[in-house]
């Protein structure tokens, strides 16, 4: 049962982590606009093209 | 929403592009709703359009919302913005940030993050307690616990403040609601739970605090995300008054504040300028809009002497008014006046779950209170009874009751979102399911305000009338310009064009005067109906009818209402013929005209009186009182913002139907909703005997708990189509 030991902190941690990145993505703003994102990537940018 | 229905992008090509960032200067945050939006293409198309607008620093669509947010310096206000997006071939309107939920929701993201919080503390308890449920002993056991409780209290601490808040204030006002069972269970569940592990006992409660703080933080958040802040239509009122005029002094003009006005003052108001005191004309001759105040859609033509009302809006030529009634005396103080009378006698509308809360809460208390008791009777054992009293309150804790109206009315107003309807707040579905009487108002509602040329002599006529009526603002004039634009007719030349307030619009042509004007200047037989003559030096004058556009859809609404068996009925401040007209048109029978907005808010009233559910349907000033006064309430997004305002429902669209879809989510949002309250009851049912018999163990009221809730949501989620 020792292995709980190392076990457990690495659950916890591993939880913590996850927390930590929902509270980056919803400062970032990542929640605002879910669909919009997604067809953003279709919009071509007509930057001129560089030689 | 598929690409191939986003026909707005196939139809208008994209304007030029032009750089999206400029230098920032002071900028402010505007905000238009964009009901068409639908992929990427109309994304970039709207957001090019947008930040083209000189004085736009960046321009951002939000999909999802289907607004689009642009930051804009000084003098770019909602109204550019719209003309800009209108010329790129969409439809915007202006709708408040407060009305779509605010930018900045501190309330919306501390109950995200509480979730959060509980979320992953509840997941690692859980893991924990699978341990301990699968036969961890002694020494093995106690220390699980304590790393449970290491990570539970201070969890439940940050996460379940709004309940102990709400449960605080509740018990300061000897109130019994919802958040206090909620509170209690919470709280008593850690208490509990930290005094078994403290003595080593078998059963610590720690994942059922944390997974009820985290279930009822969901159904808190859902709530909170279908309500927009609540404001006064009274107060959007009181908005539309300027807060300037131009005082008259002998020949002198001055610009003071309208509270500093007094009774007998002269003031000028320029066109496109709302009178800011009721007032007489003394000198000038101009047409007044007062559509949105009486609901009237034929400008009336003042002269010296008539009465003119605060709020009216001068089309054509400035005049001069005396002041008769200023600061509180005014027509439109009293107006809302009578909106606020309106919105305060509005009687608090108990929600369903409201109804259910008042009936379990007492109930819970009770049961927990009759298990503690009869154990301690039975056992005389207090540990264990008090253990036996906190199962029940944590099984019978209205997790699933919580969730059970939220998420049906977030996937209800998510789905009519998407069709164009904006729910304000969730009860609003189940106001909309109890509805048996429509109200209708006319202009601007049922039509779209705007009049439309009806009757026309022929083309090159018409081509002439045209380049007369693009001298003048007045809607009769705009509506030939428009009807000519669309034939695509080339205007003659005319020549010393100028507009005669009240009276029409005379030029020449090759050295022949030609006017076009209303039937008495031009000397022709006046008949019944809205027309403008035009009269080519002394020829015979040739007549041009107009009619009122009924809204999209307007009678295929009233005859779906109608197959509901709800009574429907027209209430407009327009005169008898323009109202029986319509009314015919669009299959209405029940219809009222030359309503004052007090005659309407005491029809709505005294339907109500007689116990009806009233709907009203209404856009403008004329209507806010009887939009506030009915049960609930409709506005077009193109009607005033007081009129948004005191509704509970905006269509962003101008398709009537959308209020019948919304009537179909509204019926079986109710169902759902009741059956919700049943699974949950149904589990409780089940659950509760085996608490109250001491069987209950940590892993039994987890499995209940999680189990209904998930029920709950899925039978919610059967709405999201």
């Amino acid at each position: 049962m020792t292995i709980l030991l190392l076990l457990m902190p690495i659950a916890i941690a591993l939880g913590f982590v996850g927390l930590i990145a929902f509270f980056w993505a919803m400062r970032s703003g990542q929640w605002e606009d879910l669909e919009g994102e997604g067809h953003r990537v279709l919009i071509e940018r007509d930057a001129p093209l560089e030689d | 929403m598929s690409v191939a229905a986003c026909s707005g992008c196939a139809a208008v090509g994209a304007p030029q592009s032009k750089p999206l960032r400029r230098e920032p200067t002071e900028t402010r945050v505007l905000r238009l709703s964009v009901p068409d939006l639908h992929c990427a293409g109309c994304i970039a198309a709207v957001e090019r359009a947008v930040a083209a607008v000189p004085g736009v620093a960046a321009a951002r669509v939000n999909l999802s919302q289907k607004r689009v947010t642009a930051e804009v310096g000084a003098g770019v206000d909602e109204e550019t913005l719209i003309e800009a997006l209108a010329k790129a071939g969409r439809t915007a309107k202006a709708l408040n940030a407060d009305l779509l939920g605010t930018e900045e929701d501190a309330t919306g993201r501390s109950l995200l993050a509480g979730i959060a919080v509980s979320g992953f503390a509840m997941m690692n308890v859980m893991l924990l307690s699978v341990s301990v449920w699968s036969g961890a002993e002694e020494a093995t056991r106690e220390f699980l616990h304590w790393i449970s409780a290491a990570i539970a209290l201070p969890a439940v601490a940050f996460s379940a403040r709004p309940f102990f808040r709400a449960a605080l204030q509740a018990a300061r006002s000897w109130k019994l609601n919802m958040d206090v069972p909620i509170a209690v269970a919470i709280a008593l569940a850690a208490a509990m739970s930290l005094y078994e592990t403290a003595y080593g006992g078998r059963h610590a409660y720690f994942d059922a605090a944390l997974s009820l703080t985290f279930f009822l933080l969901l159904g808190r958040y859902l709530d909170h995300r279908t309500r927009a802040a609540a404001r006064s239509a009274a107060r959007e009122l009181s908005a539309l008054e300027s807060a300037e005029a131009v005082r008259l002094i002998g020949e002198v003009e001055e610009r003071v504040s309208v509270d500093d006005l007094e009774i007998g003052d002269l003031i000028r108001v320029a066109p496109g300028m709302r009178a800011p005191v009721d007032g007489v004309v003394e000198t000038g001759v101009a047409d007044l809009d007062r559509s949105h105040l009486t609901g009237e859609t034929v400008p009336k033509a003042v002269a010296t002497g008539d009465a003119v009302e605060s709020g009216a809006l001068v089309l054509t030529a400035p005049v001069v008014l005396r002041a008769t009634a200023v600061g509180a005396d005014t027509s439109l103080r009293r107006m809302a006046e009578m909106v606020e009378a309106a919105e305060a006698g509005r009687a608090k509308y108990a929600s369903l779950a409201d109804q259910a809360a008042k009936i379990y809460a007492p109930l819970v208390h009770l049961l927990a209170l009759v298990a503690f008791l009869g154990w301690v009777w039975a056992s005389g054992d207090a540990r264990l009874s008090l253990n036996i009293a906190v199962a029940v309150l944590i099984i019978t804790c209205p997790c699933a009751l919580g969730l059970a109206a939220p998420a049906v009315a977030t996937a209800a107003a998510g789905s009519l979102f998407r069709r164009g309807v904006l729910l304000k707040n969730g009860a609003a579905l189940e106001k909309l399911a109890e509805v048996d009487t429509v109200v209708f108002d006319k202009t601007g509602t049922l039509t779209t305000g705007a009049p439309r040329l009806a009757e026309a002599p022929g083309d090159d006529a018409l081509a002439l009338a045209a380049a007369l009526a693009s001298q003048s603002a007045h809607p009769f004039a705009k509506a030939v310009a428009d009807a000519a634009r669309d034939k695509r007719l080339e205007r003659p030349r005319v020549e010393n064009a100028r507009e005669l307030p009240g009276k029409g619009v005379e030029a020449e042509m090759d050295s022949v005067a030609v006017r076009f004007g209303s039937a008495a200047w031009i000397g022709a037989e006046e008949n019944e109906g809205a027309a403008v003559w035009l009269r080519v030096g002394d020829e015979a004058p040739v007549r041009f009818g107009f009619a009122e556009t009924a809204r999209d859809g307007a009678a295929d609404l009233i005859a779906a209402l109608k197959a509901r068996g709800l009574a429907v009925k027209l209430m407009s401040g327009d005169g008898p013929v323009a109202v029986s007209r319509l009314a015919f048109e669009v299959g209405i029978e029940d219809a009222a005209s030359g309503l004052s907005p007090a005659d309407k808010i005491e029809r709505v009233a005294a339907l109500s009186l007689a116990s009806r559910r009233v709907l009203m349907v209404g856009d403008g000033l004329n209507d806010a009182g009887a939009l506030a006064a009915a049960h609930v309430s409709i506005a077009p997004a193109s009607g005033l913002d007081a009129a948004r305002v005191a509704s509970d429902v905006v269509l962003l669209n101008d398709d009537l139907r959308q209020i019948d879809v919304a009537m179909d989510f509204a019926k079986s949002a109710r169902k759902r909703i009741i059956e919700n309250f049943c699974t949950a009851g149904l589990y409780n049912l089940v659950a509760v005997p085996i608490a109250l018999a001491g069987f209950a163990t940590p892993f039994i009221a987890a499995l209940a708990m999680s189990a209904s809730s998930i029920t709950v949501s899925l039978n919610a989620a059967r709405l999201t189509k």
